[in-house]
């Protein structure tokens, strides 16, 4: 169960917001949703632990992440705004150092992989800068059906760069998410047809 | 732990393969900036014998500095430096790793080429073996401290000269040492508390650097 | 007496107001009691003469520098550790003054130089020292004036701080020894002349008069800092 305390964020001198609390159960599906600039990608910076609030904590399974560190980073996925890919690798490549920092080992065959991107329908062989946007945010989803072990997912803007079929992809593999009892928290200024619990960050 | 060293360590030397011309390019910086000197104080060959292990060493310090800014900014830059933060394994241990495949690639082809430059500099051959020595346990802190500076000046505007101001002088003592260990073999003194020096300096930086290191990306990362 | 009270900055604003005000008139008495000292009262040296009375501003200045270095360590230290804003401020109030003692330090002693020894410059230990700390003070400045996020600008600078300070000792020491393998060039302001009492104190009272000056002048600055941030 993932807590956040009065937090309180200032970027670049402005105060972005203060006193925000929140928390999500397991099974819990949580849209941050407000215009830009309001804050929606530092409130979930926050709650993954990247960045450090002006004052409040965050707490998972109520122990401060600041003391749990990488046990808290190993049961969660975070998807930022940055494509977070290498681009002279190919996207196996990039899974497959993605699989290891996440702590799961060398994998053993790679089929794992292999059969995530051929789901998602991704070039295997070439290097990621020949492939273009839409298929680079695949290989970020193929990183997702792969993260069936971590418990919480952070995604900023999924739905940024996707066509519909993808859009589509993204909307099963979250709700298998929560109903495996996983929490997914999300960040959208559209709105979203996925149903679950939003917190407005505006004024 | 291991499986992570090894794989980190291995996709940088997949990369650094892929953009062989930037890894080429700062070993090239090395060899040109110490054939200016004899352009700029004469080809006198008693002069050059005697500032060779100086400027040897001098030029192993600046190429040691540019190629810095390739350890963090790529990897700041496409978003993949916050998945390390946000790894499994400890951030020292996933530094450690950049670090060291970064000394592969920058800092060690200079152990290898640095007896073609003493030759230009008619340095005799007994004292190759005291700068290779000196050069390969002296690159490796130079590569641990500067990545203190790389990790400080992550996205900084005036990047590249302000991790000279703030990482040369603490090339300083390593400076003096390696280049000290060339000389008191060349006056017949042997060199090897310099070398020992050099040892102790590259087990406390490998102790500590790496902390460091991780300590300044996640300040430079907020 | 509650501690913590002060570490607000904005409970410690008038404190700092009325510490800088009595450390500088502190500061200016012990400046002209110490230059007294120092100019007419101190006896003229056998081997130098006159020339040598620089001394009194030279060594104080290098102590002060160095001193400041630590200070200022320590309090980005703290701050990092307890993530307090103040201890943040002070330590960037700290480091322009440190600057300035470094530079006063190295400029003294390169008049002292010329007509004791016949140059502007030599590459003793102690001022090739003083030379490398004054590049770590201007790192540390050139870091702070970098980055925009003041926040990321305390933390980066005190882990800057902390390395430098730790490397002191290592660079000092790597100096002293270089300096002794090329004996060719080396002249050295260690041989300062032999120390009568009235020397001693001459410098102790200008090294006071420097201290409190240092801290009046950081508070001032200090002051201008929170002024900055906290409006």
């Amino acid at each position: 169960m993932l807590e956040a305390l009065d937090l309180v964020c200032e970027r670049g001198g402005r105060t972005l917001f203060r006193g925000l609390s929140l928390a999500l159960n397991r099974g819990e599906l949580l849209r941050i949703a407000g215009a830009n600039g309001r804050g929606k990608t530092s409130l979930l910076r926050i709650l993954c632990g990247l960045l450090a609030p002006s004052a409040g904590e965050v707490r998972w399974n109520g122990s401060p992440i600041a003391s749990l560190r990488e046990e808290f980073s190993r049961q969660l996925v975070y998807l930022g705004h940055a494509a977070a890919l290498k681009d002279d690798l190919t996207g196996f490549e990039n899974l497959r150092v993605m699989w290891l920092l996440a702590g799961k080992g060398m994998p053993v065959s790679g089929d794992a992989l292999t059969e995530a991107l051929h789901r998602l329908d991704v070039p295997m062989s070439s290097p990621v800068k020949k492939l273009s946007q839409g298929q680079r945010r695949r290989v970020l989803l193929a990183r997702l059906v792969l993260s069936e072990a971590q418990p919480l997912w952070l995604l900023d803007e999924p739905f940024a760069a996707l066509d519909v079929a993808a859009a589509r992809i993204i909307e099963e593999l979250v709700a298998a998410q929560v109903a495996r009892g996983g929490m997914v928290i999300y960040t959208s200024h559209q709105d979203s047809r996925m149903a679950g619990r939003e917190i407005h960050l505006d004024a | 732990m291991l499986d992570v060293l090894r794989g980190l360590l291995y996709r940088d030397l997949l990369l650094a393969f892929r953009q062989r011309s930037d890894v080429a390019t700062a070993l090239l910086f090395f060899v040109i900036v110490a054939s200016l000197f004899p352009l700029g104080v004469g080809a006198e060959p008693n002069l050059l014998r005697a500032i060779a292990p100086g400027v040897i060493w001098v030029a192993a310090l600046l190429s040691s500095l540019l190629s810095l800014g390739r350890l963090f900014a790529a990897d700041h830059a496409d978003g993949t430096l916050e998945q390390m933060l946000l790894g499994a394994s400890p951030l020292g241990v996933v530094v450690a790793a950049k670090t060291f495949a970064h000394w592969l690639i920058s800092g060690f082809p200079m152990v290898l080429i640095a007896p073609a430059i003493a030759l230009q500099y008619d340095m005799p051959a007994s004292l190759y073996g005291v700068l290779a020595l000196s050069l390969l346990l002296g690159t490796p802190v130079l590569s641990l401290i500067g990545a203190i500076g790389a990790a400080l000046t992550l996205g900084l505007r005036g990047g590249g000269v302000l991790l000279a101001l703030l990482v040369l002088p603490l090339y300083v003592p390593v400076l003096i040492m390696g280049a000290g260990a060339v000389e008191m073999a060349s006056a017949g003194m042997g060199g090897q508390g310099q070398l020992l020096l050099l040892g102790a300096m590259l087990v406390v930086a490998a102790a500590f650097a790496p902390w460091a290191i991780a300590a300044a990306l996640r300040i430079s990362s907020e | 007496m509650n501690w913590f009270w002060y570490a607000s900055p904005q409970t410690f604003f008038p404190l700092a107001g009325t510490i800088a005000r009595a450390c500088a008139v502190l500061a200016a008495l012990l400046t002209v009691v110490g230059l007294y000292i120092g100019f007419f009262v101190a006896p003229t040296d056998a081997q130098q003469g006159e020339a040598y009375r620089i001394i009194f501003i030279h060594v104080p200045a290098a102590w002060m520098s160095m001193f400041i270095y630590v200070v200022m360590a320590f309090w980005a230290a703290l701050g990092l550790a307890f993530n307090t804003r103040l201890s943040s401020m002070m330590a960037s109030a700290l480091a322009p003054t440190g600057a300035l003692f470094t530079f006063i330090a190295l400029w003294t002693g390169s008049l002292w130089g010329k007509p004791t020894w016949g140059t502007y410059w030599v590459w003793d230990a102690r001022l090739t020292s003083e030379l490398i700390l004054l590049f770590l003070y201007l790192g540390f400045l050139a870091l702070q004036a970098a980055i925009e996020d003041p926040r990321r600008a305390d933390r980066a600078g005190a882990l800057l701080a902390i390395v430098g300070v730790v490397n002191v000792p290592i660079i000092y020491y790597s100096v002293q020894w270089w300096n002794t393998l090329h004996q060719g060039a080396s002249v050295s302001l260690k041989s300062s002349p032999k120390m009568a009492a009235t020397m001693l104190a001459g410098m102790l009272v200008m090294a006071f008069a420097f201290w409190f000056y240092a801290i009046a002048v950081s508070m001032l600055r200090v002051r201008c800092i929170i002024r900055e941030r906290e409006a």
